[in-house]
Parts: C-alpha cells; sequence; structure tokens
C-alpha cells in the first residue's frame, strides 16, 4: 500500500506525521544504537514527556540516546529516511516546551554528548559538546581566570546546545550579550544527516550569517553536534546596590536613568513588591518588604572601574528617589543580594502549588505601566502576579501564580499570560526574550507577526529541513493555525489572517 | 515622502529585472564584481533617509537605510552615545557611506574585537524582498527571540537577499575615557602580548600592530584607563593624533593601506587571534587582538584562499585591481547550498546582486 507521507514543508498547514513508518525506523533505530542507547517501552518514555514547561506532555515513538556525532547522524539519517520526526533535547530545561516531544517523532537527546573537546587558553576559546551544562565550562576554565558569560538562570543544569537552540540570556547580558554574542562556530547535523559548519575559529567568515541565522532557531534549523565558545576573562572585582524604591513609576524611571547616566550595569534587576515578599522570609537576603519595587544594580571590572561607576549609581538612584540604598560591602553580601533575586522562581513555588513564568520584553519606558497593567490584569482573573525583570533590558518574567488543581485556573492563567505578551508586542516589545516560543507562544507569534513574515520563517525553515522534519509544529505557526486562532480572537470586526482560505 | 520612495522600490523589484542596490556607493569597491549575468540597475536607497526613532535610554537607535553614517552618529554624539561597532567609511567622500550599506557590507571597525561586530548590534529591520513584500524582523529591544533572526542573516548579505528599509541598532555610551599608548616590538611579541591581554580584565579598546610599532587604545572609567596605562607601560599618545589614528585605521586611509604595490592586492585575514605570524609578506597590518591581519600580495586568489583555509582564518580580496570573481572565500558544498537555498526564499527571481556576495548567488 502506498503510504501518504505529507513530506513538504509548506506555510500553509502543519504536517500529520501519523502515517511515518514506525517499523522500519525502530529497526534502524535498532541497528545504529548501541543497547541501552535508545527506549521505547513506554515508562521508559514518560520522563521525555515533558521539558521545564511540564503543563505541556506528548509520549514519543522513541527517545535516542547517541554517544557520539557519528550516532547523531546514523539517528538523524534512519529518521530522514523513515519520515519521522526529530525533536533535539539538551537538559531539557526550557521552558516553552520546545522540547515536548512529537507523537509520532523521536526525541534525540543529546545529554550524552557531555564532553569538553579542547580548551585553548591562550585564543579564549573552548569546543565543547552539546550535552556539555553551562556552568562546567566556566568551571572547567576558572583556573584560567575566564569563565562562559551568559548565565541563564538553570545554568547549573541547562546544556550549551539547549543555550545555542534559545539563544539564551541571563541576567548580565545587558554587558556581555546572548549566547548569539559568545559563540564562534557551530558544527551542525541537518534534517538530511549532512554536516556542516557555521562561523569558524575566527571573528568572520565568508558568505551569510548562517551562525546568527541557527542560534536561537529552537531546533528547527539542525542539530548542533559542537560548540565553540568564546571565553572572557572573569572581572577583578563586583559590587551590587540594592535599593528601594515606594513607587513602580520611579523605579522604573530609575532604571532609565542610569542608562541615559553613560552607564551599563554588569546586571539590573527590577522585583516588585509580591516578589521580594514571597522570597525574603527564606532567604532572608535583606530586601526591604514594604518596597514597591526594589532594584539591584551590579558593577563589574576591575576595581577602580568598579569604585567609580558604583559611585555614579549610587548617585543617579538617589537622585531618583530611592528610599533606601545599600553597597555589597563583601562577596557575601554581593552573594546574598543575588540569593533573593535567583529564588524568586522556587520562592514562587513555595507560595503557590502552580506558576506560570513569562517572557516578554519591552521598552524601558514602559516597566512601570506594565506592572500597573499587571496589576489590573491581576483583578480582571483573579489571579496573583509576581514580578521579576531583567530591567535593564526590559526582559519581564511575570510569574502568575496559579493552582492547576483549580478547575479554570489554568485556563484563566493562559489567558492571563496572553495578555500580557499582547500588550508586550503593543508596548514596541516581543513575545519572548530569552525562553523562546516553542510550543507554548506558538499563537502569540500571531499577533507579532503577518503572514508574509511567517511565510518567509517558513521559507527558510524548508531552506535548512524542506521535509519539515526538525520539531515540526514549533517555533513558527502555520498560516492555517493563525488563521484558526485568530478567529478566535476577533479584534475590532477585523479577522485576522483573511487571505488564508478557512477550512 | 517615504511611502513613495518606498512604492518606487517596489516598483523597482517588480520589473524583475537585476537590480543593484546602493547606498552611496562607498563600498563598491568591495565584494564580488557588480552585474554578472546582465547589466544591473541600480536600486538607490538614499532617498530613503531618516531617523526614525531614537530614545538615549532604550540605547536603541532606528534609522532609514539610506541615512548617512555621518548623519547619523551626529545625532548620537549629541546624546553622548555610539555605534560601538565603527563602521567604516570608505571612499574619497567620507560623507557617502549610509547605514544601510554599513548593515548590507556588515564590515567593522577597530572596536570590533572587545565591543562586537555590527551584526551584533542589530536589533531588528524592516526589508523589502524579492517579491516586493514589505517584512519586519526582530525589533527594537535587546533580547527578542520571537522567530528566526532573519535581520542578522542580513548584516553582511551584500544586497543579494533584499532591500534593507530600516534597520534598528544598538547603541552604547560613548566611553568616559579613552587613551592610546605606543609600544615598539617585533610581531611575533606582539601577538603574544595581545593575546595574554586579551585574558585578562584589561578596558583594551583596540588594538594595531604596524612595522614594529603596537598601538593600544585604552575606553572606559578614568581610573580603570589610568591603571591600565600603568601596568601596559609604552608612551602615551596625543589624544588628536590617536584620534586620527584609529579613524585612518577604520576608514582605510592609514598609510598602510594606500602604499600598494603596483598590481598587488589588498587582502584581510580574518584568523585566530594566536595564529603566528604566516604570511610570507615584506608587511603586515595586526588588529583586533590579533584576530584581523591585513596584506598585500599578487598571489593567484585561489592560493591565498587555500592557504587561509589551511591555519583556519578566511581570506578576503579586500581591494583588487585584478578580476572581482572570488574575492570571498570559497564555501563548502553543504554550505552553499543552504545559500542558494535561502537565496531563492528572500529573492525568488533571482534579481539582487548578483555575484556581490558570491558567484553562485
Amino acid at each position: 500500500m502506498q503510504r501518504s507521507l505529507n513530506l513538504v514543508h509548506t506555510a500553509n498547514s502543519d504536517q500529520d506525521f501519523a502515517n511515518a513508518d514506525r517499523a522500519t525506523l525502530l529497526a534502524k533505530l535498532d541497528a545504529v544504537l548501541p543497547e541501552g542507547a535508545w527506549l521505547h517501552v513506554k515508562e521508559d518514555l514518560l520522563p521525555y514527556e515533558c521539558d521545564g514547561l511540564s503543563a505541556y506532555r506528548r509520549v514519543p515513538l522513541a527517545v535516542a540516546l547517541p554517544e557520539n556525532e557519528a550516532q547523531v547522524v546514523a539517528v538523524m539519517r534512519a529518521c530522514y529516511e523513515a519520515g519521522v520526526p526529530v525533536v533535539a533535547r539538551g537538559a531539557g530545561t526550557g521552558l516553552s516546551g520546545g522540547a515536548m516531544p512529537h507523537e509520532h517523532g523521536v526525541v534525540l537527546s543529546l545529554a550524552k554528548l557531555k564532553r569538553i573537546l579542547r580548551v585553548d587558553r591562550n585564543a579564549r576559546t573552548a569546543v565543547v559538546q552539546p550535552g556539555v551544562r553551562n556552568l562546567a565550562i566556566s568551571e572547567a576554565v576558572t583556573q584560567y581566570g575566564l569563565y562562559y558569560a551568559p548565565d541563564p538562570s538553570s545554568q547549573i543544569a541547562c546544556s550549551i546546545g539547549g543555550n545555542v537552540a534559545e539563544n539564551s540570556g541571563g541576567v548580565h547580558c545587558l554587558k556581555y550579550g546572548l549566547t548569539l554574542h559568545n559563540v564562534l562556530r557551530v558544527r551542525v547535523v541537518l534534517a538530511n544527516s549532512e554536516i556542516v559548519e557555521f562561523g569558524s575559529d575566527a571573528l568572520d567568515t565568508a558568505g551569510l550569517d548562517l551562525l546568527a541565522l541557527f542560534i536561537g532557531s529552537e531546533g528547527m534549523l539542525g542539530v548542533a553536534t559542537e560548540i565553540t565558545v568564546k571565553l572572557t576573562p572573569k572581572p577583578q572585582a563586583a559590587q551590587c546596590i540594592l535599593a528601594s524604591f515606594d513607587d513602580v513609576r520611579r523605579a522604573g524611571d530609575a532604571v532609565a536613568a542610569v542608562i541615559a547616566a553613560g552607564i551599563i550595569p554588569a546586571g539590573l534587576e527590577m522585583m516588585d513588591q509580591p516578589a521580594v515578599r514571597a522570597v525574603e522570609p527564606f532567604v532572608k537576603a535583606g530586601y526591604d518588604i514594604n518596597a514597591a519595587a526594589i532594584l539591584l544594580c551590579e558593577s563589574d571590572g576591575t576595581k577602580e572601574e568598579v569604585a567609580d561607576e558604583i559611585a555614579r549609581m549610587k548617585a543617579v538612584l538617589e537622585g531618583n528617589g530611592a528610599t533606601e540604598l545599600r553597597v555589597s560591602q563583601s562577596e557575601a553580601e554581593r552573594m546574598l543580594f543575588w540569593a533573593g533575586r535567583k529564588a524568586a522562581f522556587p520562592a514562587a513555588g513555595r507560595v503557590s502549588p502552580d506558576y506560570y513564568c513569562m517572557d516578554g520584553t519591552i521598552p524601558k519606558r514602559r516597566l512601570a505601566d506594565m506592572l500597573i497593567a499587571i496589576t489590573g490584569m491581576e483583578k480582571k482573573y483573579g489571579l496573583r502576579c509576581m514580578n521579576v525583570f531583567h530591567a535593564g533590558d526590559g526582559n519581564l518574567h511575570p510569574l502568575i501564580l496559579y493552582d492547576a488543581n483549580v478547575p479554570g485556573e489554568l485556563a484563566r492563567t493562559e489567558a492571563f499570560g496572553a495578555d500580557i505578551l499582547k500588550l508586550s508586542v503593543d508596548f514596541g516589545g516581543t513575545i519572548t526574550g530569552e525562553h523562546g516560543v516553542g510550543f507554548e507562544k506558538i499563537d502569540a507569534m500571531c499577533g507579532q507577526f503577518v503572514s508574509d513574515e511567517l511565510t518567509m520563517f517558513h521559507g527558510v525553515k524548508a531552506a535548512f529541513d524542506p521535509r519539515g522534519l526538525l520539531n515540526p509544529g514549533k517555533a513558527v505557526p502555520s498560516l492555517h493555525r493563525c488563521a484558526e486562532f485568530g478567529r478566535m480572537h476577533v479584534h475590532g470586526g477585523q479577522t485576522a489572517f483573511p487571505e488564508i482560505e478557512r477550512l | 515622502m517615504s511611502s513613495t520612495t518606498i512604492d518606487e522600490f517596489r516598483r523597482q523589484i517588480m520589473l524583475r529585472t537585476p537590480l543593484r542596490i546602493r547606498g552611496g556607493g562607498s563600498k563598491d569597491f568591495y565584494g564580488g564584481a557588480p552585474g554578472g549575468r546582465l547589466e544591473s540597475n541600480l536600486l538607490d536607497t538614499r532617498a530613503h533617509s531618516g531617523i526614525v526613532s531614537y530614545d538615549p535610554s532604550e540605547l536603541v537607535v532606528t534609522v532609514k537605510a539610506g541615512t548617512t553614517l555621518q548623519e547619523l552618529e551626529l545625532v548620537l554624539a549629541a546624546r553622548r552615545q555610539f555605534l560601538p561597532f565603527e563602521p567604516p567609511r570608505f571612499g574619497d567622500d567620507l560623507a557617502d557611506a549610509t547605514i544601510g550599506g554599513a548593515v548590507a557590507a556588515g564590515l567593522s571597525g577597530p572596536r570590533r574585537a572587545s565591543a562586537g561586530a555590527l551584526r551584533d548590534f542589530v536589533l531588528g529591520l524592516r526589508m523589502m524582498d524579492g517579491a516586493g513584500r514589505e517584512l519586519k524582523f526582530g525589533g527594537e529591544v535587546m533580547k527578542n527571540v520571537a522567530g528566526y533572526d532573519v535581520s542578522r542573516l542580513m548584516a553582511g548579505s551584500m544586497g543579494c537577499l533584499g532591500v534593507i528599509l530600516d534597520v534598528s541598532l544598538k547603541v552604547l555610551p560613548v566611553p568616559m575615557h579613552e587613551a592610546t599608548i605606543r609600544l615598539e616590538v617585533d610581531q611575533q611579541r606582539a601577538l603574544e602580548m595581545l593575546n595574554r591581554w586579551g585574558g585578562e580584565p584589561l578596558p583594551i579598546s583596540a588594538s594595531c600592530w604596524v612595522d614594529g610599532v603596537m598601538s593600544i587604545r585604552l575606553s572606559g572609567a578614568e581610573p580603570a584607563v589610568r591603571a591600565a596605562k600603568l601596568s601596559l607601560g609604552g608612551s602615551p599618545v596625543d589624544e588628536t593624533d590617536a584620534q586620527l589614528f584609529w579613524t585612518s585605521l577604520r576608514d582605510g586611509k592609514h598609510t598602510f593601506f594606500c602604499a600598494n604595490t603596483a598590481g598587488a592586492t589588498l587582502w584581510r585575514l580574518s584568523t585566530p587571534s594566536v595564529t603566528p605570524p604566516v604570511i610570507s609578506t615584506d608587511r603586515t597590518l595586526v588588529e583586533w587582538g590579533g584576530a584581523q591581519r591585513w596584506f598585500h600580495s599578487d598571489a593567484e586568489f585561489d592560493e591565498v584562499h587555500a592557504l587561509a583555509k589551511s591555519i583556519s582564518a578566511t581570506a578576503t580580496a579586500f581591494r583588487t585591481t585584478a578580476g572581482r570573481e572570488n574575492v570571498f572565500a570559497p564555501l563548502a558544498p553543504g554550505v552553499l547550498k543552504l545559500h542558494q537555498a535561502l537565496k531563492h526564499v528572500f529573492d525568488p527571481h533571482g534579481i539582487f546582486g548578483h555575484g556581490r556576495l558570491n558567484p553562485e548567488l
């Protein structure tokens, strides 16, 4: 019987892989992977049914755990020949469901590719496999006075391969950049199992900047098997200011004032009162629980630089109405200031059975407007929200608190989140600053991009993966999906995506 | 005004005849020879000019492609901000270069090794593709991972994918203080020093070695610059002289670039910073902490590309009087296939910038 495989990636509709050749695939995986390096029994598959966004789960057909690049190639070839989707997975810490399995697909776990292949102290680079943990890179080079700068909050666990897929940031990226700015080269296995390299050990290469295109592509264009990262000299000194404000608008204005004063802080974080009150009881960071918002403002560099910058930051914050201001007097105190911020997510989990972390970015001048709008939404949806912001670059992480066991709360939470994302776009921002679109924000993409732009994204995807086998249904919505979504959300009588034929 | 300009761009595109997208033309010398199969018509972006929005406390400026670098940099300077990648301005009239051309060429100046490349500062852009569609990618915020990073793909694409209409760039405050020092040292030693210093938390913002003299620019807080000056040694350079020196280096006006031995090609080598002095040539100019080397050579292009490849470097025939067929290093077959597929997606009728980035595109 002729199988009807829909093996062409187009912008219009999602592909259906229900008829993929499962038996052939399993036989091939068995042939190319050693025993124990692939899983297909249901209870073995369950640990892989979701990533860090546990609200969305699917059980895959199989999980492949290759141990080297040759095995990655073999798995990719087997899936390509069988027309089976591949969902690459690093440490599974992603927060947008980017590594959520496909029910007719294989999860390609890169967890066993965790070797640091080379460190060149003199050139300040390291060549690592994708499964290496973010923090493990810094640990391996600390003896040389170097570190890997991007520090997503999950850095203890998250893998560099996942960081590349998501273009991960962290609290220091205003000064030190995102993954994009700290990766020199990737070696990639394409959907058809061909190996290509983007970037190089030098700063520039010939041709289009496929390295930039690949970073943050959410496992849609290829699978990285080797990554060259840039290492940064560790700053000699760092100091942090903890500032309280009795009004969120003054806190937001102070953020803008620091930047306007010509200062690029190493970190500039904001927490609102609910966030402060959630973390302070168990971290005891010394946060002012009566403040409407607090700012953490960090300087790093040489001792001279830090002393100079801290003095200037202090003057700006005082001039902008800080009600209380403390400068860390020791490394222990600086770490304590940060401990509160870093405990925000666990604290949310402590004060509420469930929480949903959002990730919009907005222009900094709208920070206070957003906080005030969120307060309104709390009333509208009958849910609480605590806010931690990477204020220096306008990246928001509102944590909506809910209880999944209360009927209707998850749906209200999702609607709350969608409202925040919509407002982020309306404010001139974006629906995701660093967590990625994944599965979670796929519908929100319909609000940020018009169909011509989405069509271009699908074109880019098809250039790399014409059969649409890599992470299908993620990152970029089909036009049909947006048409369906638009039908549910008609604004002012305007149908979104009117040019798409409705089925 | 601008919407008619954009309509005019679209009208030209819809004719489906080959187009060469051009701003001030200051980089006509750079890249593959324009034209190729057919004589290309010019699509002149200069009428599409002006600052769209600029809020210094956001560290973002959005500017129309035809705006000159000079105009943009003046606007930023008035608020003590600047383009940290220091885009070069070539040509006889330094006022010619446009921001659209700078983004399309993707070239960065002396600060590149410490501050980052042009592409690192591209946050978003609006473009017109080969089907005449107006498209917006990225945005005006620092962190944005919605959709593929098409805006950064456009950086350095040499006008072969589409017309850049507006671009949003991250800008930074002008450093509080700058100072330049000079040391007399041979190339080998200079490279060792640059790589060692690169691993230390020093405020080095540019470096250049040529003819036995290494120049180092320090940028940052005054006490940090002062402390670094003390620890690096060398002799201080007068502020005005230093300014002229780094600008001449940025714009290819330094005597090294001009002193061309008749017929020889000026090569730019992007190399790992630790590569020892490899090029057997009379003179080399080293920049970017060792990661960029310039030299003149009359060797065959293929020969230079092969040599570069053998040391994990990439060579570009930057200025040449020879034919401009293979000025850029050849692409690996798999990478070339991706280029062709992407080219087809952005420019389905093959009208933009034929041959400028690659003979096959």
